[in-house]
């Protein structure tokens, strides 16, 4: 149950983002989550969106450098201290978080969190049977309609 | 102590031309029977060593070049048995393999009097403390230097370079009289001094002895102005011997070439024929009183002119221009040589596009290098800490195959130039 994130080299210049994020609105694809890991000379910008596959072949065609990272969406209880339990009940597997960002969901109650780690499967594996669940692609878009 | 280190500077044109005469045949006939290189070299161009009868018959000499020492890398081109060598030095050459030279007992006393007459032409005496700050290692700066203060009977402080905080302290707790080092650096020493609450004019430091890489005049005042001293460029390649081949007096407009022992010619840089007095082109070195590597007509790439008119010093030995550029793409940062090449070399050895752009900054005096290369595909990832494991592994390698340091700038692919033909791919903002 992945979410495939899209993964864009961003050099630190004026107008590059709007740029990329320019090529997406042309060709209509939806943004639902966003997060920027930035440096000194660069920035990863990092996407969930509608079509992720022709959101990939269009940067490319523009010459942007880009992937497809397969991550995990995370449905956790909007409240104090879900994040906090979820993280540590993948870190008591061993699980590292690479990296982790949330966004708003129209579900009531409810908060989504994009993370990376090394291992899907382990990560998923490690998640069953507690109150977190797994968010697949089209549950996040079919949601946010 | 005298003006003058040695005689040979004060001597009779006459008296120098039959010295370099006999120097010269001498030196020809020892590369034809030790040195396979030069026997084949001559043999092929069709010369044989008793057609070398004086300093003038030199133009018949064939050129040797930097890519010759590479090809008889580490020590094919040494005329003597490794019995005969008491030390060897290295500079960073343009694929990986450095440039070796070698010096026998003799070369060393030769290079360090070069550098005692330097010393002494620029006003150091015997009861001055040469503070040197040049690297002490395989490169030549550091030992040249201190063999030449010990030569002349000076105290040689060898701090060689970094930690210019200690750099200070050492130039007041000892009260050092005469600095060696690069021009930026001490500069760098300069802004540092003040920033330690310091003033140059109350330190006992009245002599700067500056070279490693090309400074102009304006530099000359600014460094006069940092450090409260009077500021000498010397001049020097490893091949040839070291700093010292060249440097300048109390006149300071042309540097004195130790032409007894290295023998100069400027020619077109095109046509290799020889250039009169005055003209600019590429600077030639003979080395006429060297045993262990006894170059012939070696080409250095730098361009810069000569002159045999009187100098008001008393020294008759001809005079060598400041270079004013090079016959080749060699950049000198922080005194080290530095080949486009040797980044290319980096780049392809790590799988990747040879499509790079060097940017060269002076910042805070000090010279910077930064390499941009374009980011691919197989290096991109979604994770910060995957590509900086990148950045680190080309930046060491940078380290290793340049011997300086380089920061690494990743870019959008495609966005630098690209070209056809020869590239321009250096981009040199410091105003020297």
């Amino acid at each position: 149950m992945y979410i495939k994130q899209i993964s864009i080299f961003v050099e630190n210049k004026p107008g590059r983002l709007a740029d990329i994020t320019g090529i997406l609105a042309d060709n209509k694809i939806d943004i639902r989550a966003l997060s920027i890991a930035d440096t000194t000379d660069y920035g990863i910008l990092r996407l969930i969106v509608n079509d992720p596959d022709t959101a990939l072949e269009k940067l490319k065609a523009a010459g942007i450098t880009s992937s497809i990272t397969n991550v995990l969406a995370i449905g956790i209880p909007d409240e104090a201290g879900a994040f906090s339990d979820a993280i540590r009940t993948l870190s008591a597997k061993g699980i590292n978080v690479e990296y982790a960002y949330a966004f708003i969901t129209p579900e009531a109650g409810a908060a989504y969190v994009i993370i990376r780690v090394e291992d899907n499967d382990a990560a998923a594996e490690a998640l069953k049977g507690t109150s977190i669940k797994l968010i697949g692609q089209q549950e996040i878009f079919n949601q946010s309609k | 102590m005298s003006k003058y280190y040695s005689a040979t500077e004060v001597a009779t044109r006459e008296y120098l031309h039959d010295l370099q005469s006999e120097r010269l045949v001498k030196t020809v006939r020892s590369c034809y029977e030790h040195i396979p290189f030069y026997k084949k070299k001559l043999d092929e161009a069709g010369i044989k060593p008793e057609d070398i009868k004086s300093i003038d018959d030199i133009t018949k000499l064939p050129f040797t070049i930097k890519q010759d020492l590479r090809d008889n890398y580490p020590f094919g081109l040494f005329a003597v048995p490794k019995e005969k060598l008491v030390r060897v030095h290295a500079s960073s050459g343009t694929t990986g393999k450095q440039t070796v030279v070698g010096y026998t007992k003799n070369d060393i006393d030769v290079w360090s009097e070069s550098t005692a007459r330097a010393l002494t032409a620029a006003g150091a005496t015997r009861s001055d403390y040469i503070h040197i700050s040049y690297g002490y290692g395989l490169f030549t700066g550091g030992l040249g230097l201190h063999y030449g203060a010990e030569k002349l009977g000076a105290t040689a402080i060898p701090v060689s370079s970094g930690n210019t905080q200690r750099q200070v302290q050492i130039l007041k707790d000892f009260g050092s009289n005469v600095l060696c080092c690069t021009p930026s650096y001490a500069l760098h020493i300069g802004e540092t001094i003040r920033q330690m609450g310091m003033d140059p004019k109350e330190l006992p430091l009245r002599i700067g002895i500056f070279g490693a890489e090309p400074w102009s005049e304006k530099m000359r005042e600014e460094l006069e102005n940092s450090l409260a001293i009077k500021a000498y460029d010397i001049y020097g390649l490893s091949e040839i011997a070291g700093p010292g081949v060249a440097y300048e007096c109390c006149e300071r407009n042309g540097m004195h070439v130790s032409e007894d022992y290295f023998y100069p010619e400027i020619v077109d840089p095109d046509t290799l024929e020889p250039l009169p007095d005055g003209e600019y082109g590429e600077l030639v070195f003979t080395c006429i009183g060297k045993e262990a590597l006894p170059l012939i007509r070696y080409r250095t790439r730098d361009i810069a002119s000569i002159s045999h008119e009187k100098c008001a010093c008393g020294r008759t030995l001809v005079k060598m221009s400041k270079p004013k550029g090079r016959s080749d793409d060699m950049l000198i940062i922080r005194g080290v040589n530095v080949f486009p090449s040797q980044v290319e070399h980096v780049i392809l050895t790590l799988g990747m596009e040879p499509n790079y752009q060097i940017i060269v900054d002076r910042i805070n005096n000090l010279d910077t290098m930064t390499v941009k290369i374009e980011m691919s595909d197989t290096m991109f990832s979604d994770s910060v800490k995957k590509i900086e494991d990148s950045e680190k592994k080309i930046k060491a390698a940078m380290q290793t195959i340049l011997g300086v340091s380089a920061n690494i700038s990743l870019v959008e692919p495609k966005t630098l130039p690209r070209f056809e033909g020869k590239a321009q791919r250096v981009i040199d903002n410091r105003k020297i």
